[in-house]
């Protein structure tokens, strides 16, 4: 008999624990048939009502973008945001980018996609916005935002837009990828003179560079990484630049990384590692690269932004200087990073019109626009915010950064077939620099790259 | 009696043994002891050259940024999960194994053939249709959504029709000769001759869907409904070189697991070994 | 009574599967004991069908569908089979699966026979102690073991290249799981070390339940160690052998996640298998038809390799 009663409790527990999981499930259900219901009732009363009488629960994920990825820093904004506009809650989450895309690409298939969601083009609108899974946010793009964005960078504005014409970011802040060196490391070598007074320098003299720190006993002076997910733009960027070369060409319809140039920069990289002047490790990701970097056992990074600077700024031992990517000519072509939100197609009118009421108080309004830059550490796509930075803090550390937005080049991210790109660029470098020949490892990823950009386009 | 059939003399060949045996236990708990120590490191310590063996100076520090991340809502909905699963799997596998190990009727080669073949296709390649499955039920982001496939998965059947085997079929003649129903016989007869398996079932089930990483992270996605072992995959992927931190996150995956494990291991080891040499 | 025949001693091993239809037929107890039989089995098949079962069938449909996110669904027929067999990466995958299990079950199996029979013949506490210590990585999760040993392998803060370069085995630091000589070999040390947990268990046991008197009769007769093993105890674990094979096979063919979390399948596709290549097809491709073709062939080879276990095994330990 006490088992019967041990095995009631079980069942009985069972039940209870279900009970207690299901719970959210249906909370969420009901609260989503009410939002809807709201909707059409919005939907009734016409599109008149203006943005502070929305009432709508959203929700937003941010991959980690500056102290976006903060959860304190974000309920501040949050908060503010409701004194003007009390009817709406935003619930967030944060994404990190070794598991954030496996993580949106189950909730697009279970229909379980967050409103808004922050990061830039390459995602927002050439992955999920040409697979059709955002919003056209043209309504956002009033005339005078993109008149205002386009006086900073043209190719800010061609970026968010998809093939088909739709807006599927509205941007916020924008930055260059550069190198970073270990200051005193270069100035012990006696490398310093090798770098121009604004950060560029020639691909000859990063070469001697690279002598001298070796010669004054550097051991491991940079790592071509090849490892894992993201970084991958570092070696990009390093790879075109040697010998100002193109990743795409014009129109990104097509991955040129076959071009002389390129190759030439490949062979390069790969003759300075037979030389022991640079090393590489194809399981380091850039992050471990970054890491050691900060540690002080390399001499420079090629993974740094802004963002990474103020991160760093208080836990390393040494001053990490800004640089730009070496070139054969001096005048770099740096890539840019644009972050910003979209919004993903639920099919839910007062939610996508209460994210947009939310998007235009983070990127429009003139005080929470320049802050919303700020937080993220880069810089401001709108002329009209100026420099956020002025009177900050930070204001030497990101003028030093600004001074490379000359250099900025094409933002060639939105290219189709990009994630297969990737892929196979970390498997060229890894080919190159164990032994395969560099016009059969670039012929290798330029078929593959290409193929998939066709296969995208199809 | 098994144990002492030859405790012959020591010889050399016996000494090498079990040195070599010693030396592979070290090598066996050494990743466990470098995560428990790892933990306790400060920055300095964890990346020191040479290695800080033993870390001298220990730190909290670690832990106390650990549980700046909802950690123990984490490990809370992890324990949730893995008794729910559990629960769910001894009940039905119980039930089911009986039947097919002690009940003839139509149907039954055929039920124990599909589900011995599904056993051995991997979880992870129909993840997509369950996920669609899991958003049509309204299920997603919730832990029924982890726990459901767990309990689904007809290894607990298999082992417990294994287990069921061994109940010798007069008992259960004898019980229904007095008069006891399908249920009284199965309560009293049955359950008490496979509580072996059970507990066996029991620990495999909790540590197989506590370690379903994958499973977990396709399913769940808000912060309140993340598991432990996301969580230190999480931690990781935004602090890929902060090994104390991970190491902290490692150490509260896997300590209350293993305090399962040693607790029931009796069970667990008798009953996994019965299970399948009396196949 | 139809029942009361079948209640022999359920020990026999061999049961016989099938039934007297005869007495079956006419017989109101019997329908009464087949309703009580699935409503007992109903729980299970519940979960089982709903969250197995139907999963695969959708999986095997849409395998003959070209399915990818924002695409629509248009039936390609065998395509995604063809186009398999045409992918490098996928053979390559494919390769590198077949290595892992090659290499990686049998050497659990004889490396976890070997300590077991070193094991089972210690004092209960030691063997308790034992076989706690080679099932710790098991209960560990794949997660924590996961970096841990990615810590371990690390080129630059990594213990074993501090450990080999005090020694001086090597000179200079090797990045173990970027260099494509080693990658594998690292995934493959690091299942090893979480897969023998089990077949120790299972082994210890097995070994225990051998006839004693039998292995005195047999040294009695002058048989020596090796004899006494294999012509009296192999014979009798020949069964927790071939349940030990089924079940490493089948880990092996699922090891997924020490590859994500470890090598991405990375250098150069080095460490790719099936599992993991599905995963990339699905999750960063989203080409769901590609890898659920691919998972019906896994599914499929998985299949066959247990099923010719079961026969070998099954001829083997006919006496």
């Amino acid at each position: 008999m006490k088992k019967q009663l041990s095995l009631l409790l079980a069942a009985g527990m069972t039940a209870s624990l279900l009970a207690g999981c299901g719970g959210g499930a249906s909370s969420t259900a009901s609260e989503s048939t009410a939002s809807e219901s709201t909707a059409s009732s919005a939907a009734a009363t016409g599109e008149a009502a203006s943005g502070s009488d929305l009432s709508a629960d959203i929700t937003m994920w941010t991959y980690p973008i500056g102290q976006f990825g903060d959860a304190e820093t974000v309920d501040g904004i949050i908060s503010k945001f409701q004194e003007t506009h009390p009817g709406i809650n935003v619930t967030v989450e944060y994404l990190d980018y070794t598991n954030g895309d496996d993580q949106v690409t189950a909730a697009i298939e279970a229909g379980t996609t967050p409103d808004i969601v922050m990061e830039g083009p390459e995602r927002l609108v050439s992955n999920w916005g040409a697979k059709g899974k955002m919003l056209d946010l043209s309504d956002l793009w009033t005339d005078e935002a993109t008149a205002d964005i386009s006086a900073v960078s043209e190719s800010v504005v061609s970026a968010c837009k998809g093939a088909d014409g739709n807006y599927y970011e509205y941007p916020l802040c924008m930055t260059t990828h550069t190198m970073a060196i270990n200051k005193e490391m270069f100035e012990e070598a006696g490398a310093l003179q090798y770098i121009n007074e604004d950060g560029t320098w020639t691909t000859e003299n990063f070469e001697k560079a690279l002598q001298a720190l070796k010669d004054n006993g550097v051991d491991t002076t940079m790592i071509v990484y090849c490892g894992g997910q993201g970084g991958d733009q570092g070696t990009r960027a390093l790879v075109n630049n040697l010998y100002s070369g193109q990743f795409t060409n014009a129109d990104h319809t097509a991955y040129t990384t076959d071009s002389e140039q390129n190759k030439k920069a490949l062979q390069q990289l790969l003759d300075w590692s037979n030389e022991g002047l640079i090393s590489y490790d194809a399981a380091a990701q850039a992050s471990d690269e970054l890491q050691l970097f900060a540690n002080g056992t390399i001499a420079m990074t090629l993974c740094w932004n802004a963002s990474n600077q103020a991160q760093y700024a208080s836990s390393v031992s040494f001053t990490p200087m800004a640089v730009a990517f070496p070139s054969d000519d001096g005048v770099p072509e740096l890539c840019g990073g644009i972050w910003g939100f979209g919004i993903f197609n639920n099919g839910d009118d007062t939610k996508a019109a209460a994210s947009k009421e939310f998007i235009k108080f983070l990127c429009d309004d003139p005080t929470q626009g320049p802050e919303s830059v700020r937080l993220t550490g880069f810089f401001p796509v709108r002329s009209s915010f100026g420099d956020v930075y002025t009177g900050t803090e930070d204001e030497e550390r990101m003028a030093q950064f600004s001074s490379f937005m000359q250099y900025l080049g094409d933002y060639y991210p939105v290219t189709g077939g990009w994630a297969e790109q990737r892929t196979a660029w970390w498997n060229m470098l890894q080919q190159i620099f164990t032994g395969t020949s560099v016009d059969e490892a670039v012929a290798t990823y330029t078929t593959t790259s290409n193929d998939a950009l066709a296969a995208a386009a199809a | 009696m098994e144990t002492t059939v030859k405790s012959k003399k020591l010889t050399p060949g016996k000494v090498i043994v079990d040195v070599v045996l010693f030396l592979l236990a070290i090598f066996f708990i050494f990743p466990l002891y470098w995560i428990v120590t790892g933990s306790f490191k400060d920055r300095v310590a964890v990346n020191a050259n040479p290695p800080v063996w033993f870390p001298t100076a220990p730190t909290l520090d670690n832990y106390q940024r650990l549980f700046d991340n909802p950690a123990l809502l984490w490990l809370g909905n992890t324990v949730l999960m893995a008794v729910a699963a559990m629960a769910l799997t001894c009940i039905t596998a119980a039930m089911a194994g009986y039947v097919l190990a002690k009940k003839r009727f139509p149907g039954r080669a055929l039920i124990f053939s599909i589900m011995i073949c599904a056993m051995a296709l991997p979880k992870q390649v129909i993840l997509i249709p369950l996920l669609k499955e899991m958003s049509f039920l309204g299920l997603h982001d919730t832990l029924l959504a982890v726990i459901l496939p767990t309990v689904g998965w007809p290894f607990g059947i298999f082992l417990m029709k294994q287990f069921s085997e061994t109940i010798p079929g007069e008992m259960i003649e004898a019980a229904r000769i007095d008069g006891a129903g399908e249920v009284r016989t199965f309560v009293s007869v049955v359950l008490p001759m496979v509580t072996p398996g059970i507990g066996a079932l029991a620990i495999f089930t909790f540590i197989n869907s506590w370690n379903d990483y994958f499973l977990q992270l396709i399913m769940l996605n808000s912060t309140k409904s993340l598991t432990i072992s996301l969580g230190i995959a999480k931690i990781q992927a935004e602090m890929s070189n902060d090994y104390g931190l991970i190491m902290a996150g490692a150490a509260l995956a896997a300590i209350p697991i293993i305090a399962v494990f040693l607790a029931f291991q009796k069970y667990f080891t008798q009953g996994i070994a019965m299970g399948a040499v009396k196949g | 009574m139809a029942s009361k025949t079948k209640a022999k001693p359920a020990s026999s091993g061999g049961e016989v599967l099938t039934y007297n239809k005869g007495t079956f037929r006419n017989s109101a107890l019997v329908r009464q004991q087949t309703l009580a039989a699935y409503l007992f089995l109903l729980p299970a098949l519940f979960f089982f069908v709903l969250f197995v079962v139907v999963p695969m069938v959708m999986c095997l449909v849409t395998s003959f569908f070209d399915y990818r996110m924002g695409k629509p669904l248009t039936f390609v027929g065998l395509d995604q089979y063809i186009k398999m067999f045409q992918d490098p990466t996928f053979l390559k995958a494919l390769k590198n699966t077949f290595i892992l299990v090659i290499v990686a079950v049998p050497t659990v199996t004889a490396f976890s026979l070997w300590v077991s029979s070193v094991v089972y013949q210690f004092s209960a506490f030691k063997r308790s102690f034992f076989r706690c210590i080679f099932y710790l990585p098991v209960v560990t999760g794949t997660v924590a073991v996961a970096v841990v040993w990615k810590w371990m392998f690390n080129k630059y803060t990594g213990l074993i290249n501090y450990v080999l370069s005090a020694t001086g085995v090597i000179d200079q630091n090797i990045s173990w799981l970027g260099d494509e000589r080693f990658a594998l070999a690292c995934i493959i040390l690091i299942l090893f070390t979480t897969s023998i947990g089990q077949p120790i268990v299972l082994y210890i046991a097995a070994l225990g339940n051998v006839d004693p008197s039998l292995i005195d009769a047999a040294e009695v007769d002058g048989a020596n160690n090796f004899q006494v093993f294999w012509h009296i105890k192999w014979p009798q674990i020949m069964p927790t052998t071939l349940y030990i094979l089924v079940i490493t096979t089948i880990n092996t063919f699922q090891c997924y996640a020490l590859i994500q979390l470890l090598t991405s399948g990375g250098p150069n596709h080095a460490t790719d298998t099936i599992m993991y290549y599905i995963y990339y097809q699905a999750f960063k491709l989203n080409d769901y038809g590609y890898g659920d073709a691919m998972g019906v062939i896994l599914a499929l080879i998985i299949a066959v390799l247990s099923a010719i276990q079961f026969k070998v095994a099954g001829s083997g330990s006919g006496d």
